[in-house]
């Protein structure tokens, strides 16, 4: 095939190879001379290192007090509590208005079956009642409720700020410019950074745990409403003019319920995102779940831990897949003459399972609420397999761990911190330029030299070790697993179930399994990385593989290639800028991870994130957090760039 | 037709894309017309370029044209669904381009219909719901437009299904659901943007004579874009050729197949069946003298149904009659059998 290349570009192209290839070049010179640089090319004097953390206190200080928006934030505050109040009032009977709660738990459990059932048939009303059995009957429905209060609260929150903004930027290009950047970054901002600013506007509790989880929860919400409102058809709009629809009559007729399906996976997101952050929200005072996994984590208790990590798991299941099928649901219609009984059967199910599990509760009070005395608990028989299987697992997990440690983690963490700062910016200025030219080159630099700037570099360099361990011990098991499973079409479907399921997961779970495998050391912050890292990594891998066009496998099949051969030459190149997506995925859940893994015991910027979050020093965590989202967003960057080059190379996309 | 006012007339009819286009064409216009090469040199893409049509009442005027000729772009020029950049559009007499927002939907609610290609049916609404929807906008209490729903759902032949959903239809059964809503308000002015080109040729044919049927008992004015030749040669009144934004020859399909006026008309109707096109009227003579003796042939006639006819009978002349059964010209057999064999004056006959 040949390409049609202006006489210029081919020139230019080269020459930015050879601009990127040379700063490479430059950066390895600048490590191999490191004995002879002068100081300043090695670490930025601390003279120069900008004390970001003091401006942004003194600007939020300033915006706190002197502008008084203590009060503006306070009075929203207030508005939140009361909506919490209400919910706890009815989920776990705090006595607050309206004084009905709580309500009993047979009566919510089946509630979750009934709507499970009218969403997705009997397996989604099965996992609707047995989620919620089973937190009543390992006696951990209190917590379950604390957490859900607060879910039930921040969700539709978010939602309705999500759409507004969405519907804003749809509207106005010039506030889409304004608000996409700032997604961007909201986006890659490690969540502990949401958190401190509220703590220092609002304090901790609660309504704190709300606040924070609806500022978490809106930017994925505000991306699905202008993704759905721009993919409605041209044509679907017009006819709605055609009919003679005002604006607002389009907009709330035609364009919105065409994009009902992006709306509600914004929906789905927006609560799978409330349900990872309210489980964290305990680090802020926030009652629930989170706090008491925390808790038993700290002091070591798995099976207790095991317990509570289920019941975060079922409700993330069963959170996610209820919203799904309801963003997937297609309408269906009766037939006609059928009975208003028949059209409402269900409700009317509802409504008699409601009116029973209550009279059954006040003759019976263990329908209404399963106390701790009552309750099973099985974390003695977990502790017991736990235990009988380390003793297995466990000189394998040792000498991993010694090996890693020794051989692996220690190195390389002393190579990053050897460094000179002076080679990593040149370096990415190279692969910057190499990839993208002088823009990409540019980006790069001021990402890197920002960290710098912050006076961070030693931790920083922390962070980006254990993530690239991590993201290359990842991508060492997600390929080759991503490439076993998309051999087959049931395999690859059942791997991406399995991959589906875990993304679900709040990221906190995860650590559940790595400090009962490696106690709390490197390794498990490591491990606990890799694990959530492997997810997109295999996931993507299999997208890819699976999305090469039929005809191509066809055509290098009958030109005599093995199975080898079609991997390496056809199945591979084109699935490549697929896997890089889920490279970038890794790299992000990977930056993510390791922040929240601090608190089993690391040196990096996590640790220090959670320093600030204790004396709530806004400057230092925010200055923290943009250090992890710029190491996130030109990792992005460069991806996200040469993934979009290649695509346009192969012809995938315009 | 001719001597009524037009419903829907367009004057020198332009609609460019690109960058402030309205400035370039008016800097452009001293020196002449642009062509299509420089026009697209300077940056710009021609979608209609000086397009004046005239469109009398009860006409269908079908626009005829490949993709890209500009045909999709016209009508909705011709609907505002795009503001055109340069030229006059007056619509039952007033001028579109002038119409502010609430004069526009105004319009919209009371005069204008239009059917799409892919439907653009509304999904979360049933059948019924889409039907009333244009009747919704207008503000109708909710019996009556039930009851107008109602009506032109059974007019398209959907009774029974109007609690159905989009998803749950055929094709076809959605098209008849988006002709339904474009007809619920009663338009005067009906536009139809390629309606049957999503659908399998069978049901083409049959949506077609569904259409011919509706048309037959409502008489609207209509616009008919599409890129299918024979079916702009069954439905139309008159057939508007596009090509490269330019109206190339607007005339009643006789005229288009037998009188093609440029080569790029030529090369479309080459390849018709001549005889299927034209009817016995487009060939009709006066009588100078004497009536033709014996049997006469119905002048709405296609010269291809009378074939059988013109072979046996072997008369030089035929008389023809309207169809009230006057007697109202005549018609020349050699001048038919032309038609259906290929002209004796063109080379490819005299071999």
């Amino acid at each position: 095939m040949s390409k049609v290349v202006a006489p210029g570009s081919e020139l230019k192209s080269a020459g930015k190879l050879n601009i990127g290839l040379l700063l490479i070049a430059l950066a390895i010179l600048l490590v191999v001379l490191k004995p002879y640089l002068p100081e300043f090319l090695i670490r930025l004097p601390a003279l120069l290192v900008v004390p970001f953390a003091d401006a942004i206190n003194f600007l939020f200080f300033f915006i706190k007090d002197d502008l008084g928006f203590i009060h503006v934030t306070r009075a929203i505050a207030g508005g939140v509590e009361s909506l919490l109040d209400v919910t706890a009032n009815l989920l776990y009977g705090k006595r607050r208005w309206p004084r009905i709660g709580p309500i009993p738990w047979t009566t919510i459990a089946l509630t979750a079956g009934c709507i499970g059932y009218a969403l997705g048939g009997w397996r989604l009303a099965l996992l609707g009642v047995g989620t919620f059995c089973w937190a009543a009957l390992m006696g951990q429905w209190k917590w379950t409720m604390e957490t859900m209060s607060v879910i039930v609260v921040a969700v539709p929150v978010a939602v309705l700020i999500g759409l507004l903004l969405g519907v804003a930027a749809w509207r106005s290009t010039r506030f889409e410019k304004v608000i996409s950047p700032l997604l961007n970054v909201a986006q890659s901002l490690p969540h502990f950074a949401y958190m401190i600013p509220v703590v220092v506007f609002i304090g901790v509790g609660p309504k704190s745990g709300a606040i924070v989880t609806i500022i978490f929860a809106v930017p994925p919400m505000v991306r699905m409403t202008l993704l759905g409102l721009r993919k409605v058809p041209p044509e679907v709009v017009e006819s709605g003019q055609m009919c003679g629809s005002t604006k607002w009559q389009l907009l709330r007729n035609v364009r919105i319920p065409t994009a009902r399906t992006e709306i509600l996976v914004g929906v789905n997101q927006v609560i799978m995102q409330s349900l990872a952050m309210v489980v964290l929200a305990s680090f802020i005072g926030m009652p629930g779940l989170g706090q008491k996994l925390l808790q038993l984590l700290q002091s070591l208790k798995i099976g207790r831990s095991i317990e509570i990590g289920i019941t975060i798991v079922l409700l993330a299941i069963m959170l996610d897949r209820f919203s799904k099928a309801w963003a997937h649901r297609q309408p269906t219609h009766h037939e006609r003459g059928t009975s208003w009984i028949t059209r409402h059967k269900l409700f009317l199910i509802w409504v008699l399972l409601v009116a029973a599990t209550l009279l059954l509760s006040t003759v019976f009070p263990l329908a209404a609420e399963i106390g701790r005395r009552q309750a099973f608990t099985l974390s003695k028989e977990f502790d017991a397999i736990v235990d009988w299987g380390l003793t297995f697992i466990d000189p394998v997990t040792l000498s991993i761990r010694a090996f890693l440690i020794t051989q692996v983690l220690v190195p390389m963490r002393d190579a990053y911190l050897w460094l000179p700062f002076s080679a990593v910016i040149t370096l990415f200025a190279g692969i910057g330029w190499y990839i993208g030219g002088r823009k990409s080159a540019l980006i790069c630099v001021a990402y890197v030299a920002l960290i710098a700037l912050s006076g961070w570099w030693d931790r920083a360099m922390i962070t980006a070790y254990m993530v690239s361990a991590a993201v290359v011990l990842s991508a060492l098991i997600g390929l080759p697993l991503g490439t076993w499973a998309s051999r087959k079409a049931s395999r690859a479907e059942r791997v991406l179930l399995v991959c589906d399921t875990m993304q679900t997961f709040p990221s906190f779970i995860y650590l559940i399994p790595v400090i009962m495998l490696f106690g709390v050391n490197d390794v498990a912050a490591i491990a606990a990385v890799i694990v959530f890292g492997c997810v997109p990594m295999t996931r993507y891998t299999i997208e890819g593989l699976r999305g090469v066009p039929e005809n191509l496998i066809e055509a290098s099949d009958m030109s005599g290639a093995n199975r080898w051969q079609k991997l390496r030459t056809v199945s591979f190149p084109m699935a490549v800028p697929t896997i890089m997506v889920g490279l970038n995925q890794t790299v992000m859940f990977s930056l993510f991870m390791v922040i929240i893994a601090a608190f089993i015991g690391t040196q990096d910027l996590g640790q220090e994130m959670q320093r600030a979050l204790s004396s709530t020093d806004v400057g230092k965590g925010l200055v923290l957090g943009l250090c992890v989202a710029f190491m996130g967003l030109m990792v992005d960057h460069l991806i996200t760039r040469w993934g979009s080059e290649r695509q346009k190379l192969l012809g995938l996309s315009q | 037709m001719s001597e009524s006012s037009p419903l829907i007339s367009c004057k020198g009819l332009w609609k460019l894309f690109g960058d402030n286009p309205e400035a370039y064409l008016e800097s452009k216009k001293a020196s002449g017309i642009p062509d299509f090469e420089s026009l697209q040199a300077d940056g710009y893409i021609p979608a209609v370029r000086d397009v004046s049509l005239d469109i009398a009442e009860g006409e269908m005027l079908v626009i005829m044209g490949l993709s890209g000729s500009g045909k999709s772009t016209l009508v909705r020029c011709l609907s505002r669904l795009i503001e055109s950049t340069a030229g006059s559009i007056d619509v039952a007499g007033q001028d579109l381009r002038a119409l502010d927002e609430k004069g526009l939907i105004e319009l919209r609610r009371n005069k204008m219909g239009m059917v799409f290609q892919n439907f653009a049916l509304l999904p979360n609404r049933t059948v019924l719901d889409n039907v009333i929807y244009p009747l919704e906008m207008r503000g109708q209490d909710k019996h009556t437009r039930r009851e107008r729903a109602l009506e032109v759902i059974k007019l398209v032949g959907l009774s029974g299904r109007e609690d159905y959903f989009p998803r749950e239809l055929s094709g076809g059964q959605q098209q008849r659901v988006g002709i339904a809503r474009s007809l619920a308000i009663e338009p005067d002015i009906w536009f139809l943007d390629e309606p049957f080109s999503a659908l399998d040729p069978l049901i083409r044919r049959e949506m077609q004579d569904e259409f011919l049927r509706l048309q037959d008992m409502l008489g609207k004015t209509i616009v008919f874009i599409t890129h299918d030749f024979d079916e702009a040669l069954r439905l139309a009144d008159r057939i508007a050729i596009m090509k490269d934004g330019v109206v190339e020859q607007v005339d009643t399909p006789d005229k288009i197949v037998l009188q093609p006026q440029t080569p790029y008309v030529a090369r479309f109707t080459e390849d018709i069946e001549r005889s299927r096109v034209v009817h016995a009227s487009f060939l009709k003579e006066e009588i100078s003298g004497a009536v033709p003796e014996g049997e006469a042939l119905p002048a709405s006639s296609t010269i291809h149904s009378l074939s059988r006819r013109l072979v046996d009978d072997v008369r030089e002349v035929y008389p023809l009659v309207d169809d009230a059964g006057e007697i109202c010209g005549q018609m020349r057999r050699a001048a038919a059998l032309d038609v259906m064999l290929g002209s004796s004056s063109t080379p490819d006959s005299t071999t």
